[in-house]
């Protein structure tokens, strides 16, 4: 350890980088994401609320100290002590060695492909990452798994000084309240077990998505239409006075549902749980379409229908190129209108979608797109797994733009607010939601008030 | 199928070219081959596309060729057998009721003559495969994608073996099958065993040149010059991002508007004016209304 460091101060002498990130504001936190993604990766624990906690502690820094920024980096992502190498090495590639090889890219030989550059760690490393990289979803999990189960007791004993966390502070509870604590447990600190729980507990829930009028009529003992049909019949036995009465009444049908789900970064954990969420609730139904993006939009309805979730998430990110790319939620959103909305949001459906809003495009696109899509539908719900942070605000660009046009905010990071989604979605019904100009602002002070408190 | 004789005397695939465009429709050759087959084959051909590409047209134009009866049934959601299939004329039944109770003819009669033909309201699909067409109709199923999965279900029985059960009256059986074409805008999508029993075929925007023909055979009085231009415009547009792109019928449309003030050839001014008839959204025209319109027309205007 103590070596390591030693290593490294040397290392920021000799090297004093000059362009390393005096970047601020919006492009420090994506290369932070970013960051956090690859340590992510590497089976180092770091979500979406971590970093967001990392980029507030940088406030009281001088990031333009090489030292003091590896060290608040290293104090805030890392939890073990054991991880330690690992992160060193993916630090010192991601902040110095990366972006000295962009600058090579002139020369012939540099100009390799950006995918080939970011596997250029030192050999020893390189090997350990490829084979990490290389092994299967199966063997990773196990690997996270086991190294979660060697510091479990540390790990409780530690969060009991986090006030945050306190259903986490009680390791010998009873089953009962485990499932308390789990529900309440934010995602991003599950290990794979609790991962594994919460597919269980999820599929023992019994939902009802909410219900709208078809324009079918069916018989039904009461009903507001007479069944002629059937009143003739009936009657034909009394002659021509018609003593018995037979309805029609209005059919039910579950109302669709569309989920868009962001799996760019470190928001692929909060997806993959919810589309196993959402598989929950549809019961293999017919009316649940779903779309993946990163920064393009990619249809897995089909996967979603056919397989086991976790099958299709993985095939879905496979396919996506550019994981760490960052999101275009307002052109993968443009894509949606115009290829698949009139096609799947007929019929009154649903739309959740799933994003933290960081959002790489420009914003004008997001407030058009966003725009149109809350028209097109008949309720419009954005769930950021952030929003469950008590001091998160909705203040990027990204969900400032798109605030305007959700009808509901809500958070989903963990079990609970899940099944908080899930009554709602059972309570949605006929009514049109407030639109207007007046209900917007007053909605949107009221999710940017009490995340400020 | 059983054979039968020939509804058509269309033997090849030029014929049924030839003789749509005798209608002023201007097919190409694979739509040509799917309405051959489909008249060939008895089979339903279901179209697609984007809406204004001339898919309802293809029926409309059948029937002229084939000199028969179109019967069309436009889909909605809530369409159900009563407005699809047949219903009972209860009015007609209650006062016959009446009249039989007053005249003393027992039960069993009774409910004979209740429930016999002339108590049935006809409605487009019996009326289709009604036994007593002299000539088989064309049954156009317009925008199926309307209706719900329900009806969907039910026209999978009817379009396999073009008859229909009444229980009071019996099977209704078509001598020989209509023709069937059913259209869709893909609102929602038309479920795989519909698909499997039918010939499917995607109509797209047409080429310059094809839609060109189409202005000049609907349209023949219309200049020349201001047909190329327009098409060419129209072209620009298509090829632009938009969120409904201006079909067919929306060219001819504009025509009529252009023509309708006197214009000659395309001109920034009355072009601006007129673009609703292409644009039928906000967005699209205002993307549209900029500087993009001055060079898309300068390009249509270099066309002629």
């Amino acid at each position: 350890m103590s070596e390591m460091l030693q290593e490294n101060g040397h290392y920021f002498a000799t090297h004093p980088l000059s362009e390393i990130e005096l970047e601020r504001g919006e492009r420090l936190l994506y290369r932070l994401t970013e960051f956090g993604h690859i340590l992510w990766e590497s089976g180092i624990d770091v979500g979406p609320r971590k970093i967001l906690d990392l980029s507030e502690t940088l406030n009281y820094i001088d990031i333009t100290n090489k030292e003091d920024f590896y060290h608040t980096l290293k104090s805030s992502l890392l939890a073990h002590h054991e991880q330690e190498t690992i992160f060193d090495q993916l630090f010192l590639y991601f902040w110095y060695m990366r972006d000295s090889q962009d600058k090579k890219a002139d020369n012939p030989k540099g100009a390799a492909k950006r995918d080939e550059r970011q596997m250029r760690l030192p050999p020893s490393e390189r090997k350990r990452l490829a084979e990490h990289m290389n092994a299967n979803e199966q063997q990773r999990k196990d690997l996270r798994a086991e190294m979660r189960q060697s510091e479990r007791p540390r790990r409780a004993n530690e969060q009991i000084d986090k006030e945050d966390d306190e259903d986490d502070a009680n390791p010998q509870g009873t089953a009962y309240s485990a499932i308390e604590m789990l529900r309440r447990k934010d995602f991003e600190s599950f290990t794979w077990e609790e991962v594994q729980e919460a597919k269980k507990l999820m599929a023992e829930m019994r939902w009802h998505l909410g219900m709208r009028p078809t324009h079918r009529k069916a018989p039904s003992r009461k009903g507001s239409y007479p069944d002629m049909r059937r009143i003739v019949r009936r009657n034909l036995k009394y002659g021509a006075e018609i003593l018995e009465l037979t309805w029609r009444e209005t059919k039910m049908k579950p109302r669709p549902v569309v989920i868009i789900c962001d799996i760019s970064g470190s928001m692929s954990l909060y997806s993959r749980l919810l589309l196993h969420f959402i598989h929950t609730i549809s019961n293999g139904l017919m009316n649940v379409e779903a779309f993946v993006f990163g920064t393009r939009l990619t249809r897995i309805t089909r996967q979603l229908k056919k397989r086991d979730v976790d099958d299709a998430v993985r095939d879905v990110s496979k396919s996506v190129q550019d994981w760490s790319g960052g999101t275009r939620i307002g052109d993968a959103l443009h894509y949606f209108n115009h290829h698949w909305a009139r096609r799947v949001l007929g019929r009154g459906a649903v739309v959740l979608v799933i994003s933290d809003g960081w959002d790489r495009g420009e914003a004008s696109v997001l407030q058009v797109e966003m725009d149109r899509l809350q028209h097109s539908c008949h309720r419009l719900i954005w769930l950021n797994p952030l929003l469950g942070s008590p001091d998160y605000r909705p203040l990027t660009i990204g969900m400032k733009t798109a605030l305007p046009y959700i009808d509901n905010f809500l958070p989903a990071h963990n079990l609970d607010s899940l099944i908080d989604l899930g009554k709602l979605l059972q309570s949605i019904d006929d009514s049109r939601p407030m639109r207007s100009a007046a209900a917007q602002r007053k909605a949107i002070d009221g999710w940017t008030k009490t995340s400020a408190i | 199928m059983e054979q039968e004789q020939p509804l058509s005397n269309y033997e090849t695939i030029e014929d049924v070219q030839r003789a749509m465009f005798a209608q002023s429709y201007i097919a190409n050759r694979s739509l040509a081959t799917a309405v051959f087959l489909a008249l060939k084959r008895r089979k339903p051909l279901l179209l697609e596309g984007e809406p204004g590409v001339g898919k309802t047209e293809v029926a409309k134009v059948l029937a002229a060729m084939l000199d028969t009866k179109l019967i069309r049934l436009q889909c909605y959601e809530g369409i159900d057998i009563s407005t699809a299939v047949y219903e009972w004329n209860y009015t007609r039944q209650m006062l016959h009721i009446r009249l039989m109770e007053a005249g003393g003819i027992n039960r069993q009669e009774e409910l004979k003559e209740i429930f016999g033909p002339e108590f049935l309201m006809k409605r487009p699909l019996l009326q289709a495969i009604d036994a007593a067409n002299a000539k088989s109709p064309v049954l156009l199923i317009d925008e199926l994608d309307r209706s719900d999965e329900e009806f969907e279900a039910y026209l999978l029985e009817l379009l396999s073996d073009f008859q229909i059960t009444i229980p009071e009256i019996g099977t209704v059986k078509a001598k020989e099958p209509p023709v069937v074409i059913i259209t869709s805008n893909r609102t929602r999508e038309i479920h795989d065993a519909l698909r499997r029993r039918c010939l499917y075929y995607w109509i797209d925007f047409p080429t310059l040149e094809k839609e060109y023909s189409i202005v000049l055979a609907r349209m023949p009085g219309v200049p020349e010059k201001l047909a190329k231009q327009v098409c060419a415009f129209v072209r620009e547009l298509r090829s632009v991002d938009l969120y409904k792109a201006p079909g067919v019928a929306e060219t001819l449309d504009w025509i009529s508007s252009l023509l309708a003030l006197n214009q000659l050839e395309l001109v920034e001014g009355p072009v601006r004016d007129t673009l609703g008839a292409l644009l039928k959204y906000q967005d699209d025209v205002l993307k549209v209304g900029g500087n993009d319109m001055y060079k898309m027309l300068q390009k249509a205007r270099g066309v002629s």
